[in-house]
């Protein structure tokens, strides 16, 4: 267990070490990020009014979107110098590396969100202070399920061709769960009368989905990842 | 559990990719201080070859054994025993080349691996350089470092896939010098290479691949060069 | 095609060419009136989209962890079957919901989590095609977590919207309504089966092509 953490945790450090040698996914991902807001804000928002529930439906369309496009830049970071085989080739246990990998595009993930957050209170007055924990606990748990596949099938991409094309196509219907629960919950906090029981519900739906996700990612990385 | 080994067998290997035989029925055998050497054109295997016994990719029919052990049930203890030098290099254009070798260091389990890649660096004589982002670093000088990274946990088995490409002169001794002492210290070593002059002399033995079969190697005399074209283009 | 398959095939086709009459014969329901018959093929097909799914699920689980290539000719089998069958739930459904609720398109909970399950095996089917060597691996992987999906996928859409007719409907019916359901039931099976196995033996067929093949050379 400490030896599976160690490797993790390795795999951590160096991306996030190679990550701040550039800020290159951060920096055009929260870019992104910001303009895919602004083209449905432009698409949903009418005379200064945003209609009802569409801050919490932009707030995770945006995510989704760039977070596709950091999982993409960072496993063609692994590609280029077939790095991954080389890791892959480490006498290492290779669920450890898919962990490590997880974790890296979780704190890039979380930190786009920190700003996107914030974002969208402001453009579209939302309630961001109302229930700060409960908000982020959706965010986090909603980010866990999304990286969870995502690192799974960009990994396994890794070696597909038409990889970019095929990222999306395969990772968006099988979001679709985290994606109505995130939008359902962080809907409930938003709105005029709150819906508490509806957003804990969410929540707790959302880590059951964490669980059995990365439980089965765990589990078949290694066949799928052998050739 | 020790996964040391001293011999290498490849039996009867073969990987197809539908009915595409990018490997038939390639048998070889290695002992400590062996130099192979695989020759052919593109497209023979040699790069096929290197991935099974890499452990990264599974042969469709034969066996590879390691001493022993074989790919499964050596398992991670195997894999790190292994050294590869592949065409990509396999490190990070954005770290320097002390954090990649102190990284893989680490990931093999090195107790001393920050030590040791120091140790490495000054030896290719890359120590003034190993704070440097491997992306500035010259196609030679990259190799150097993508070797020593390979080198780093002293594998029993040593896979290199076309380790001169891009070399001057001057890199091409360096490194040949360096597979010699890798010898002297009892590695196995199988390289993949085009450059037939370069390796007259270094090799123990050659396999020449064709179209994912091992030709039969004409022991007649003559340079290497020779050789391999009378057994590729039968003369 | 094997013995089995012809009968299966051939048996299918004779049910569902009397399907109509069947179907005609059955008593009519007086809310929904005339459109409650595309109940007939609708709940069918849309039953055997789920089994085709599972199939798909447990067969690349069997791929992936038990190393058997066979498996992964049924996961490619039930898989092209999901998309099948999820074509003709996805078509009977609005056909219905046009004429019990005024619109093609409701968001019903049911139909809708049929269109994401339907999106997930396409997508297989698309990585298959277009996504090279090892795609197979890669597939069933997906394939595993599609089957996983189901469950989150079903109630998430119902936490999401709501509109179906709620409860199983099969038992409730009248014997009379419920004979004709049993009978289709029975007629889509079959053709399932056979539509399914014939799949998968050409896909076996086409491993011993490559089989062929590679051993003709020797000689």
């Amino acid at each position: 267990m400490r030896q599976f953490l160690r490797v993790a945790w390795l795999v951590v450090q160096k991306d996030l070490r190679v990550e701040s040698r550039s800020f290159e996914v951060v920096s055009t991902t929260l870019f992104f990020s910001v303009t895919v807001v602004l083209i449905f804000a432009f698409g949903l928002v009418r005379e200064g009014r945003p209609a009802d529930d569409v801050a919490a439906a932009i707030l995770w369309i945006a995510l989704a979107f760039s977070g596709t496009l950091a999982l993409g830049r960072t496993f063609e970071r692994e590609r280029q110098a077939e790095t991954l085989r080389a890791l892959l080739m480490a006498p290492a246990d290779r669920p450890a590396l898919y962990v490590g990998k997880l974790a890296g595009m979780l704190v890039l993930l979380v930190l786009i969100e920190a700003v996107l957050v914030p974002l969208i209170g402001l453009l579209f007055q939302a309630p961001i202070l109302r229930y700060p924990w409960s908000l982020a606990g959706l965010l986090l748990a909603g980010t866990v399920g999304f990286s969870a596949v995502g690192t799974l099938f960009a990994a396994m991409l890794v070696r597909a061709r038409s990889r970019d094309v095929l990222l999306p196509i395969l990772l968006y219907p099988m979001t679709v769960p985290v994606m109505i629960m995130g939008v359902r919950g962080t809907a409930a906090l938003f709105q005029a009368t709150p819906d508490e029981p509806l957003a804990r519900f969410c929540l707790a739906f959302l880590v059951f989905i964490d669980v059995v996700f990365v439980t089965l990612a765990l589990w078949t990385f290694e066949p799928v990842m052998t050739d | 559990m020790s996964a040391d080994f001293t011999t290498l067998t490849v039996e009867q290997l073969s990987r197809h990719y539908g009915r595409r035989k990018a490997l038939h029925r390639v048998s070889l055998a290695c002992h400590a201080g062996d130099i192979i050497g695989l020759l052919g054109p593109n497209g023979a295997g040699k790069s096929t070859l290197l991935s099974i016994l890499a452990t990264v990719l599974a042969p469709s029919e034969g066996h590879v054994r390691y001493g022993t052990l074989t790919a499964a049930s050596g398992g991670a203890a195997l894999r790190g025993r292994i050294g590869m030098l592949g065409h990509d290099l396999f490190l990070y254009p954005e770290l320097s080349a002390l954090e990649n070798l102190v990284f893989f260091g680490n990931l093999y389990g090195l107790a001393d691996a920050e030590a040791r890649a120091k140790a490495a660096l000054a030896r290719t004589g890359l120590g003034d350089r190993a704070h440097d982002a491997v992306a500035g670093f010259s196609r030679g000088m990259r190799q150097r470092v993508a070797l020593e990274r390979a080198l780093l946990h002293e594998p029993r088995l040593l896979l290199l896939d076309e380790p001169f490409t891009g070399l001057d002169q001057a890199s091409t001794r360096a490194l040949v010098e360096r597979l010699r002492q890798v010898q002297r210290a009892g590695t196995m070593t199988v390289l993949a290479t085009h450059d037939l002059d370069t390796v007259d002399g270094l090799l123990t033995r050659e396999c020449i691949l064709r179209q994912g079969r091992l030709l039969g190697v004409d022991a007649s005399q003559g340079t290497l060069r020779d050789r391999y074209h009378a057994t590729v283009h039968g003369a | 095609m094997t013995r089995v398959q012809q009968l299966q095939l051939a048996l299918a086709g004779a049910m569902l060419a009397v399907a109509p009459w069947i179907i005609d014969g059955a008593p009519y329901e007086s809310t929904m009136g005339l459109v409650q018959k595309i109940f007939y093929f609708h709940m069918p097909s849309a039953w055997l989209f789920l089994i085709a799914a599972l199939v798909a699920g447990v067969a690349s689980a069997r791929f992936l962890f038990g190393r058997a290539p066979s498996a992964d000719y049924w996961a490619v089998a039930a898989a092209e079957m999901a998309v099948v069958f999820g074509i003709i739930t996805l078509v009977t459904g609005p056909l219905w919901a046009r004429k019990a609720w005024g619109l093609w398109w409701v968001w019903d909970a049911r139909l809708t989590s049929s269109l994401i399950l339907w999106l997930i095996f396409v997508a297989y089917l698309l990585l298959r095609r277009f996504g090279g060597p090892g795609s197979d691996k890669l597939g069933a992987g997906m394939a595993l977590f599609g089957l996983v999906n189901v469950p989150f996928i079903f109630v998430s859409v119902n936490v999401w919207r709501t509109l179906h007719p709620q409860t199983s409907v099969v038992p409730t019916l009248p014997v009379e309504m419920g004979a004709p359901l049993w009978f289709c039931l029975t007629a889509f099976l079959l053709l399932f089966l056979a539509l399914m196995s014939m799949r998968a033996g050409l896909a076996r067929q086409r491993a011993r092509i490559e089989a062929l093949y590679l051993s003709e050379e020797e000689a």
